[in-house]
């Protein structure tokens, strides 16, 4: 990929916030780098396209500690889980055979498993060595007759920010718009309900969360051409254009989706957020005004205070429990954000909230949500978290899983918010799984045990435990 | 001796490899305040960092020179020198790995020249020993990395010059290498059994002091917080004897052997009856004491344990994947019970390989061992957590080693060494093996009166507690 390229897409015009400095792109500083690559990104991003067999072009190291990893459920077929790689070796890589070893690859992937695309992800050896993959998914598409996509997403390129958003170039440049959806069945039909379709751009369906939701957008008559890209099939991906309007659920991972999908085929989108009462029901809202369809406004009102009083019902024992605890949130981007929401709904106070690889506009958005006095926190170092924590006085840490073991090391309660994670909070009906997990951890009888010191060491020993949330410690 | 069958696929599906330099970086995790940096991009560090913490259910100190579009062109030397000034700076780690990546080697670049630059431009930092070594991921595997990081180590921090020196009289001390098959719970192990002659054990890497999981007082530590310290690698050259456990430390050994002058025994596993007696024969010859009594008894506890589970492990098919040295390990000692190895995959070419049980082993992946296992009819399969999906479609238990083990909590804490170990995996692989019985089809008689609706005649009160 080529430097110009490459600012064109840090260059994202849909960020109310494009300015020249974003953070969220940062320059990486050697020795003291957190996160993901640019292949990392754009991996997680289309893994979770289940029809698809996903080929990583390079050594073991890309492919061989990242497959089937993540937590993104499939309704339907299971080959995105199942890991490939050329497994390049030296000899591919002195005598340039790695182009020539991706093209067979292509084609044991298409007679093993069938897939209805074959998407290859570029990596740093074989950018750097100047393979062609774009030349190489163009002949094996043509010999083979199975659509096959390049994402060039060497991991030097950059932040998994911009990972991202080369996945979504990928799928605009070479699959949305290459299909049509099929009409809507007559056995879906109801008399009354005119049918909208949508898009979900972003959601990741990790551990199921989005089930929650799904039987919603049935209920309301809105059929989700696709979700890119949580338990997807390439062929939805295909018909993403056609749909009448998109909620772009994770802000800025695949926002250039969005916008050129307005741009190009005149699709309206919004941003929103599945996290949480308010923004869940917000998200059904803003559908029915960017769709028009005053019918559906209605019956989107009746749900929501259907299913608003159900939760908010059901929530009441767990929020006398929660509501009062103060919450340090440290996750990437968007979800700084998008968890307050849901946290607020139950009348806990977000102390601080890491920005380290929010944009300017996430960081807006959290000024806006939370307020001005909010504590951002750009240093993400353990020492730097724990600190926080004790200054904030926070009762419970909410990161990603590379912060889960700092976390229990330290002897504070967690819950962990990334992908990798094994519950779903989304929704009306996640609200019910979060507080549970909320009050797992917060309530745990292990933190009194382990902060404790030996019954034969009198005083405890320095520095060995924090404060306990909520009562007097010994 | 096994035919070995070379890699026969241009793609290799469900990856059973894990890569060099995550392998050089496990290494360096065993060293006491240490911080291994990858030369690489930052994805490199990312991906390893993840692998590394679900394995261990611990905080990994990882970090990377970050290389990026214009230094991955350009040159990333500067990343490598900024790097280490900005680590010593911060944190000021007793010893720094650096292990390159495929990024940086295909680059080109020369780690060692960088580390004597660093040398010359930051002798404030001196204190700090860097250990570079070249570990692409484009060959090898987690546990070639691991041993040439273990080479690297003892080529950076042993002082050279002095000479092969015997041993001073009246030493208790012992070194260990130690593979990358190994868990800190197997080093843990190792060392009480070295203590129980009254020698004093020193382990490279010491993951059994660093990864064991255990709580500290310091709320964090950016860190190793544990594992073995410089001093003691410089005091390799003071024991009566090093004992190597793994086949892919043969190298490192060598080094060691050469620059202490200590002798050394080698053993390629410490797995099951026969490798636990040569290895405590070896700790009564070194230390010249008779073996303790408790030793004999956890011996004859393994021989009981041997004959009750012969029943389940006698004939049993199995399919193994894992990287050499334990691959190799499991297979002698499975075979020891009367096991039979009927699918054996390997992540990479090894010389111990040779020494399998087996008609034949394929350097692949975990796709092949799949497809062998479902021809052989494998009984049970002995492999990463990867392989959870495959023995879930050939529907038969999994037993897991090796790595990552990201969905069994404390894999990394099991002891398969020695005879406590081994009497363990025995009775885990039993259960296993009795979990999973196939009955034998039941055949209904046509001569048995109303045999054929049976079922479906009876009333559902109680149904599924028991079979009518």
């Amino acid at each position: 990929m080529k430097t110009a390229e490459i600012a064109q897409l840090l260059n994202e015009p849909a960020c109310a916030h494009n300015r020249n400095e974003k953070s969220g792109c940062a320059r990486t500083k050697p020795g003291a780098t957190a996160g993901g690559c640019s292949f990392d990104g754009a991996q997680i991003a289309l893994l979770p396209i289940a029809d698809v067999a996903h080929i990583v072009h390079g050594p073991i190291a890309c492919a061989g500690a990242s497959w089937d990893n993540r937590g993104a459920r499939s309704s339907g077929p299971t080959l995105y889980r199942i890991g490939m790689t050329t497994d390049l070796t030296e000899q591919d890589v002195i005598m340039g055979r790695g182009e020539k070893r991706l093209f067979l690859a292509i084609k044991q992937a298409i007679d093993d498993y069938a897939p209805k695309a074959v998407f290859l992800y570029s990596t740093c050896v074989p950018a750097l060595i100047g393979d062609d993959l774009e030349a190489v998914a163009r002949a094996a598409s043509a010999r083979w007759g199975v659509p096959v996509v390049p994402v060039d997403c060497a991991g030097f390129y950059g932040t998994k920010n911009l990972g991202n958003r080369i996945a979504g170039e990928a799928m605009f440049k070479y699959v949305i718009g290459t299909g049509e959806p099929a009409p809507v069945a007559a056995s879906a039909q109801r008399p009354g309900i005119r049918v909208h379709d949508v898009n979900l751009i972003g959601e990741y369906n990790i551990a199921g969360e989005f089930w929650y939701l799904a039987p919603l957008f049935d209920e309301l008559g809105l059929r989700i051409l696709c979700t890119l890209s949580g338990d997807a099939r390439f062929h939805e991906v295909q018909t993403m254009h056609r749909a009448q309007a998109s909620m772009v659920v994770c802000a800025k991972a695949l926002l250039n989706v969005a916008r050129k999908l307005e741009s190009d085929f005149g699709v309206p989108f919004f941003e929103g957020s599945f996290y949480g009462i308010t923004d869940t029901s917000q998200a059904f809202r803003d559908f029915a005004r960017l769709l028009g369809d005053s019918d559906l406004a209605a019956r989107t009102e009746l749900m929501i205070a259907r299913e608003e009083a159900a939760i908010r019902a059901a929530l009441e024992p767990w929020r006398a429990r929660l509501a009062g605890k103060r919450v340090l949130l440290y996750t990437g981007g968007v979800k700084s954000w998008s968890v307050v929401s849901a946290l607020q709904d139950l009348g806990m106070t977000v102390v601080a909230t890491g920005t380290n690889k929010s944009t300017e506009e996430d960081k807006a958005r959290i000024r806006e949500i939370m307020g001005e006095a909010t504590k951002m926190i750009t240093d993400g170092s353990p020492k730097a978290l724990l600190q926080a924590y004790k200054d904030y006085q926070a009762d419970i840490l909410i990161a990603g899983g590379r912060n889960l073991y700092t976390a229990l090391k330290a002897r504070i309660p967690f819950l962990d918010i990334n992908q990798e994670r094994e519950f779903g909070y989304a929704g009306y009906g996640g609200m019910l799984e979060l507080v549970r997990q909320l009050a797992l951890t917060l309530e745990s009888p292990v933190w009194h045990k382990v902060r404790a010191p030996a019954p034969w060491h009198a005083a405890p020993a320095a520095g060995a435990a924090l404060p306990v949330a909520g009562e007097a410690h010994a | 001796m096994p035919e070995i069958l070379k890699r026969a696929k241009p793609l290799a599906v469900n990856p059973l490899k894990a890569s060099q330099p995550i392998g050089a970086a496990l290494a360096f995790l065993g060293l006491r305040r240490a911080i291994p940096m990858l030369h690489g991009s930052q994805g490199c560090t990312a991906f390893g960092k993840v692998f590394l913490v679900r394995h261990f259910r611990e905080p990994i100190p990882l970090q990377t020179t970050a290389m990026d579009q214009v230094s991955s062109i350009m040159s990333a030397d500067e990343n490598v020198i900024e790097g280490l000034r900005v680590l010593c700076e911060k944190s000021g780690p007793e010893i720094i790995g650096l292990p390159t990546t495929g990024l940086s080697e295909t680059q080109g670049c020369d780690v060692q020249r960088l580390v004597r630059e660093f040398r010359r431009r930051h002798p404030e930092f001196s204190s700090t020993a860097v250990v570079p070594v070249n570990t692409p991921d484009y060959s090898g595997c987690l546990e070639t990395g691991f041993a040439l990081a273990v080479e690297a180590i003892i080529d950076t921090l042993l002082p050279t010059g002095r000479g092969p020196a015997p041993a001073a009289d009246g030493s208790r001390q012992v070194n260990v290498l130690a593979s990358s098959m190994l868990t800190p719970g197997d080093i843990e192990a190792i060392k009480e059994s070295i203590e129980a002659f009254g020698l004093l054990p020193v382990v490279l890497p010491d993951l059994g002091d660093s990864l064991d999981g255990h709580l500290i007082d310091q709320d964090s530590t950016p860190l190793t917080l544990g594992g073995t310290p410089k001093a003691a690698i410089a005091g390799l050259g003071e024991a009566v004897a090093t004992l190597v456990i793994g086949r892919s430390l043969h190298k490192a050994a060598d080094l060691l052997r050469a620059r202490s002058g200590v002798p050394d025994y080698r053993f390629d596993h410490l797995l099951g009856l026969d490798a636990c007696d040569a290895f405590v024969l070896a700790l009564a010859e070194i230390s010249g004491q008779s073996v303790p009594p408790a030793i004999e008894r956890q011996r004859a506890q393994l021989q009981d344990a041997m004959v009750d589970t012969h029943f389940m492990t006698g004939f049993l098919r199995i399919g193994i994947a894992a990287d050499p040295d334990l691959l190799v390990a499991l297979g002698q000692f499975l075979t020891g019970v009367g096991g039979e190895v009927v699918a054996a995959v390997a992540s990479t070419r090894a010389e111990v390989l040779a020494d399998l049980p087996a008609v034949s082993v394929r350097i692949g992946d975990l796709e092949d061992l799949e497809r062998a296992a479902l021809a052989q009819r494998a009984q049970l399969i002995v492999a990463n957590s990867h392989a959870a999906p495959s023995a879930q479609r050939l529907q038969v238990p999994l037993l897991r080693a090796g790595f990552p083990q990201y969905d069994w909590v404390g894999g990394y804490a099991r002891t398969w060494v020695g005879y406590r170990g081994a009497r363990q995996a025995l009775f885990d692989i039993a259960n296993l093996f009795l979990g999973n019985h196939h009955d034998i089809p039941v055949h209904r008689s046509i001569y048995r009166a109303g045999s054929e609706s049976d079922s479906a005649a009876r009333a559902p009160s109680g149904a599924g507690l028991v079979r009518h």
